[in-house]
């Protein structure tokens, strides 16, 4: 088969290099699925490495790890449980990573998200149900996106780096928690943790039908399909993908560059601070410091790690959900410390980061380099 | 004269002491971030170095009894997180921020680990000079007791601030920062200088998270740090990157930190949580204020992608 019959619409089953397309398809999308894979399984090398140095052994570690995280179906409802706000967290990081902006106050967000619903749900009390946990939706993703959409509109408006900006407003919002939680928003029956009033039973997320996962869940993976669709498949999305490669240009092409900015951000905030509704709506039943468990935190490497496709964010969710939930069963099994996740979360983040260098270096990704099959 | 007698004037001098208590941390930490800014990359995990330098300090304090090879080693943990960051950032698409913020939770994550063990014990501490001792008021006294770090952090600002301007070296670091195809076209290697710089940085930045564990507060805890290394990096930017300017911030901060503190002890506990917001409050405010979405900032290094 020549070039020119290629050109002149052939079968598509070939490219035009005379390899099958389905085979030039696969390699081309290969490299954003083989090269994360080999980055895990390279950082879990390397913590083997850590963890023989310590004097354990590694091999305990990662059975130890599948059994509290997914060897059962007890661990895979419990793992699938902290997925959820994983889910939400890692779009805060994903979607304004599409504009370029790297947002890393996810935290602050989900903090007063739970902050926010939890002083709504006591407020309305005695309304409908359905009425108060929309109104604690509501509430909660008004919240984490004003908070976020603010990281943005500094951003474009200010020239603010949103990096520091926003984590800084995660502190910010940690100690706003604490006061609300301490004082006005205090319920005096709290004593030990101060809390704010707890939910009456009725406004409480369940559990999914058949399992012991709430319904936190399968709101993640919608919003991570939503997110999918709005950056893939709508004007929006490619804008602000213009945006992010060039701010001068977008411009140019008569983008509204301040509109996404914020509108982006202050999506990206909203499923944070939605996080922050469901912990309080489905776990806690009251805001108190247990929202600031570090989701915000563990979203960053989600993201990272999923290259910020919100499709991806998916499974990856579920594997660090699954590695936080094993966290305790490791420290009880094998007397390590409970921060041995942490270390293997940030060996893990490094070494993405550091695979990023390999994409466009492997001729086999790369069909256009691939000689003739003549 | 006793406590009470002195009454509302304690406050400002809780905050001047404060202010020098608080402010050493952030002394370190910014003037290395300002040598690896100058040079053109910006480092966010010294908020994890400033953390694993605390828990270094305090474990070898700990088994040696001496708080000053506590400090070297902090300094040592320190410049291999450096070392590391730069070494990696020269590679092409590792992003230097990115790895910034995974450095930042992998020192944590590190120092939680191997710190365990050293909650409980006490360490020594390192010295202090009681300049108040001519005075008898306790609080004078407390105001006034200022740790050795704090005057060699004086000192070091001083001499950057020198250095940057009139040695090789600091035009070295400048040229660098400010193109790296100038530097290239002198005859330098910018990933050296960077790797250098940035090991440099982590180094002091060890130093300041000794002073946390080793004089104040003092103990090793795995909450003893909460954002001074990155208020540090937003402080470097206040500062134009000049280290005279890093420590007069240091100080603002400082004493910012300490005005909860000082308020809560002549008994004013309201909104105390939102007063030990005030650091990050006003850091926003001066980011706010400093920025400019029209014009560079003066005095960035040209190559520095936190300020593109």
């Amino acid at each position: 088969m020549t070039d020119t019959v290629a050109g002149a619409g052939a079968p598509a089953t070939f490219g035009a290099r005379g390899y099958p397309a389905a085979l030039e398809w696969i390699a081309r999308r290969a490299e954003a699925v083989v090269i994360p894979l080999a980055a895990l399984v390279v950082g879990m090398a390397l913590f083997s490495l850590f963890i023989l140095a310590v004097g354990k052994s590694p091999v305990q570690l990662y059975e130890t790890m599948w059994r509290g995280g997914f060897g059962s179906w007890f661990s895979i409802q419990n793992s699938l449980s902290r997925a959820a706000p994983l889910l939400l967290a890692a779009l805060c990081v994903a979607l304004p990573a599409r504009l370029g902006l790297v947002v890393i106050g996810g935290e602050g967000a989900i903090v007063l998200g739970g902050v926010a619903a939890a002083a709504i749900g006591v407020a309305l009390s005695g309304a409908p149900s359905f009425i108060v946990i929309l109104a604690m939706g509501v509430a909660g993703m008004a919240a984490g996106g004003i908070w976020i959409g603010a990281v943005g509109a500094l951003r474009h408006y200010r020239a603010v780096n949103e990096t520091i900006s926003s984590l800084l407003m995660a502190y910010i919002a940690i100690a706003l928690m604490n006061q609300l939680v301490e004082g006005p928003l205090r319920d005096p029956a709290s004593l030990n943790k101060p809390s704010t009033e707890p939910l009456a039973d009725i406004y409480r997320i369940d559990n999914m039908p058949g399992m012991e996962v709430h319904w936190g869940l399968a709101v993640g993976v919608l919003a991570c399909v939503l997110s999918w669709v709005l950056i893939e498949k709508t004007r929006w999305g490619f804008a602000a993908r213009i945006a992010g490669g060039n701010v001068r240009a977008a411009q140019v092409q008569g983008l509204a560059v301040g509109s996404l900015i914020v509108g982006f951000t202050g999506l990206a905030g909203a499923f944070a601070g939605l996080a922050g509704m469901l912990e309080v709506a489905a776990v806690q039943g009251s805001a108190n410091a247990s929202l600031a468990a570090g989701y915000g935190y563990t979203g960053i490497l989600v993201a990272f790690l999923a290259r910020h496709n919100p499709l991806a964010i998916i499974p990856v969710a579920f594997l660090l959900g699954g590695i936080d939930a094993s966290g305790g069963l490791i420290q009880r099994r094998m007397d390590l410390p409970d921060a041995t996740v942490l270390v293997l979360q940030g060996l893990l983040f490094i070494v993405i980061l550091f695979s990023e260098t390999f994409y466009g270096r492997f001729k086999a990704f790369n069909p256009d380099l691939w000689r003739r099959s003549t | 004269m006793d406590a009470t007698e002195i009454g509302l004037w304690g406050v400002p001098l809780a905050i001047l002491g404060g202010a020098i208590r608080v402010s050493t941390p952030f002394i370190f930490v910014s003037l290395g971030e300002a040598i690896t800014e100058r040079s053109g990359r910006i480092n966010l995990g010294l908020e994890g170095t400033l953390v694993f330098g605390a828990m270094t300090a305090y474990a070898v304090a700990v088994m040696t009894g001496s708080p000053w090879l506590g400090l070297t080693a902090a300094a040592f943990a320190g410049l291999c997180f450096g070392l590391f960051h730069g070494w990696i950032c020269k590679f092409r698409g590792v992003n230097d921020i990115a790895i910034g913020i995974a450095l930042m939770l992998f020192g944590s994550g590190l120092a939680f680990f191997f710190g365990k063990p050293f909650i409980q014990p006490s360490a020594p501490d390192l010295p202090a000079i009681p300049f108040g001792a001519w005075s008898d008021i306790p609080q004078v006294q407390a105001a006034l007791d200022v740790n050795v770090l704090f005057l060699i952090g004086a000192a070091l600002a001083v001499f950057l601030w020198w250095a940057f301007r009139n040695t090789r070296a600091g035009l070295i670091l400048r040229v660098v920062g400010d193109s790296s195809d100038a530097a290239r076209a002198m005859g330098l290697n910018p990933d050296t200088v960077r790797l250098i710089a940035t090991g440099v940085g982590g180094a002091l930045a060890g130093i300041g998270g000794a002073y946390l564990s080793l004089y104040y507060p003092g103990s090793w805890t795995e909450g003893i740090s909460s954002g001074q290394g990155l208020m540090a990096v937003a402080l470097v930017i206040f500062a134009r990157w000049n280290p005279l300017g890093c420590f007069a911030a240091a100080l603002l901060f400082g004493g910012a930190g300490a005005l909860g503190p000082a308020l809560q002890s002549v008994g004013v506990t309201q909104g105390y949580y939102l007063f030990y917001a005030a650091p990050y409050i006003l850091t926003l405010i001066i980011m706010i204020a400093t920025s400019s979405p029209s014009r560079s900032l003066a005095g960035a290094p040209g190559e520095l992608s936190i300020t593109k």
